[in-house]
């Protein structure tokens, strides 16, 4: 798993930090504008979103810049922390608690360790098939039946979502597509751009033109204004930056629709495990320290499928 | 290095204190909580702002923190428990005396006092040590804490933790009011406590 850093992964990077920089700008010129309390939080809240974005950046391309590695770790601690959220918000019976032990410092490592090492066809089943059926065995074992269904899907569903799936992203690493040896780096970098963009875009135009809610029990924010001109924009921004991937405009088009599309389903289902569990009361139980889940719901959900569109049509 | 074991036990249950009924101050108190794990006492030390941690001393069990060497070296040198003797109580070894000396000399005091780690979340009853203190020291604030998760994170009867998030939340002191009994004090603070819960 070597990457190569070349002119193409530098017009990326040059690209992030001046489309940073502009949004710094702006929201340092919005946050001069008089305006009412409301606004004033909203610009507020726009800035303090900026500043992670630079740091996320920061970290993201740190660890895309040490090579594969560094990403495989840093992508494996998300898992820990996204795992860490989701565990302490969904309730577990005592008797789960030596399963919890295998999935933190057992289950996670060896899904990475398998990420790292590029072993596809373990990667690709270890959670779903051996982990799946470790779970309920562990849990049967303490002697628990209370709930024993909901708990093992409970459990099963946290792996899925927080590890399974987001070990996807830096699984891209691991594939070899004919022309493009070395280069993977840029795809990773490329599905992150375009999950972050289809977020920041359905965010502005479901500020600006959002009337129609989409599922307002579930999450009153997202609108089809903002799904729509969020999509086909960060679809357009994809489609442009073909040339850092393999594939043509129009399949960078097709590609970045599919990422736009299954990023907005995973902030979704997100959305609604977070508010079946009542998630407020556990955002202040969490506070200062969580947001891993509210980072990653929408990479949750596009990485696996972009990873396998890639894989199927353009690995031999 | 009490400084990073605070820290490490704070990164380990990613806890914070949640001061919803006072702010950090410098008055004597007594911190009254929930006991669930054994990590009640130390995280609820370690939340605490440097400058009250050095002051505030954890009341723990004798026969649990003297058991081994590294429990016996965090005890005395790094968060200076009081260590109590549960199980041969008497009138000269009485725990309450102990913790009567330990204000006299100035120090705020974190206390358990179901007197032992619950399996369910909401407390048990108090023991009356609490209710003895608040009369005699009228002028300490005894402030509630609620711990939540910290028994999800080290349950009873294990020894592997699970690295989950817990909270530290800390209410509004009481104080025993005129013609209160020790049953309804007692029964009053424990709900208290009970009431901080999130979840």
């Amino acid at each position: 798993m070597k990457l190569r850093f070349d002119n193409e992964t530098g017009w990326l990077i040059g690209g992030v930090v001046a489309l940073l920089a502009v949004a710094s700008c702006i929201g340092w010129a919005l946050s001069l504008r008089p305006g009412s309390p409301a606004h004033q939080n909203v610009i507020a809240n726009l800035n303090a979103r900026i500043k992670a974005w630079w740091t996320m950046a920061a970290v993201f391309l740190g660890a895309l810049l040490t090579g594969g590695v560094g990403s495989v770790i840093l992508f494996g601690l998300m898992s820990f922390f996204a795992l860490r959220e989701f565990i302490t918000m969904t309730p577990t019976r005592p008797s789960d608690h030596r399963t919890l032990f295998w999935l933190f410092f057992i289950i996670v490592p060896i899904q990475y360790w398998l990420v790292g090492t590029g072993w596809y066809g373990l990667f690709s089943i270890f959670i779903p098939v051996y982990a799946f059926l470790f779970v309920p065995f562990r849990s049967a074992m303490a002697g628990d039946c209370e709930g024993f269904l909901e708990r093992a899907a409970k459990i099963q569903w946290a792996l899925m979502i927080c590890v399974y799936c987001v070990s996807h992203a830096p699984a891209l690493l691991m594939l070899s597509i004919p022309g493009y040896e070395g280069q993977n780096g840029k795809l990773l970098f490329y599905l992150i751009l375009v999950v972050q963009l289809s977020d920041v875009f359905q965010y502005v135009w479901g500020k600006t033109l959002g009337r129609h809610k989409i599922a307002p029990h579930v999450s009153p924010n997202k609108t089809w204004e903002g799904f729509i001109g969020g999509c086909l924009s960060a679809t357009a921004v994809g489609a442009a930056l073909w040339w850092a991937t393999p594939f043509t405009p129009w399949q960078s088009a097709g590609m970045s629709l599919a990422i736009t599309l299954m990023g907005f389903s995973g902030g979704l289902v997100i959305s609604a495990i977070k508010r079946d569990r009542g998630v407020k009361d556990y955002g202040s139980l969490i506070e200062g320290h969580g947001g891993m889940m509210d980072r990653i719901d929408s990479i949750c959900f596009s990485a696996p499928i972009f990873f396998h569109l890639t894989r199927y049509f353009f690995t031999p | 290095m009490s400084e990073l074991i605070a820290f490490l036990f704070r990164s380990l249950c990613g806890t914070r204190a949640r001061w919803q009924g006072c702010a950090p101050g410098d008055q004597q108190r007594i911190y009254f909580a929930n006991h669930t794990s054994h990590l009640d006492a130390i995280v609820l030390w370690a939340t605490l702002p440097a400058a009250l941690r050095a002051r505030t001393r954890p009341v723990a069990a004798k026969d649990y923190w003297v058991a081994t060497g590294l429990r016996r070296w965090m005890a005395t040198s790094v968060f200076h428990a009081l260590l109590i003797e549960r199980r041969n109580v008497t009138r000269q070894e009485n725990p309450l005396r102990d913790m009567l000396r330990a204000l006299d000399r100035g120090d705020s005091l974190i206390l358990f006092p179901e007197g032992t780690r619950a399996s369910n979340l909401e407390p048990q009853a108090f023991k009356s040590g609490l209710f003895h203190l608040a009369k005699d020291r009228p002028k300490i604030e005894f402030i509630p804490v609620y711990l939540e998760n910290l028994n999800r994170i080290l349950p009873k009867g294990d020894f592997l933790p699970v690295p989950l998030m817990g909270s530290v939340t800390i209410g509004a002191p009481i104080r025993v009011e005129p013609g209160e009994t020790k049953g309804s004090f007692l029964e009053r603070a424990r709900s208290t406590v009970w009431n901080l819960h999130i979840a």
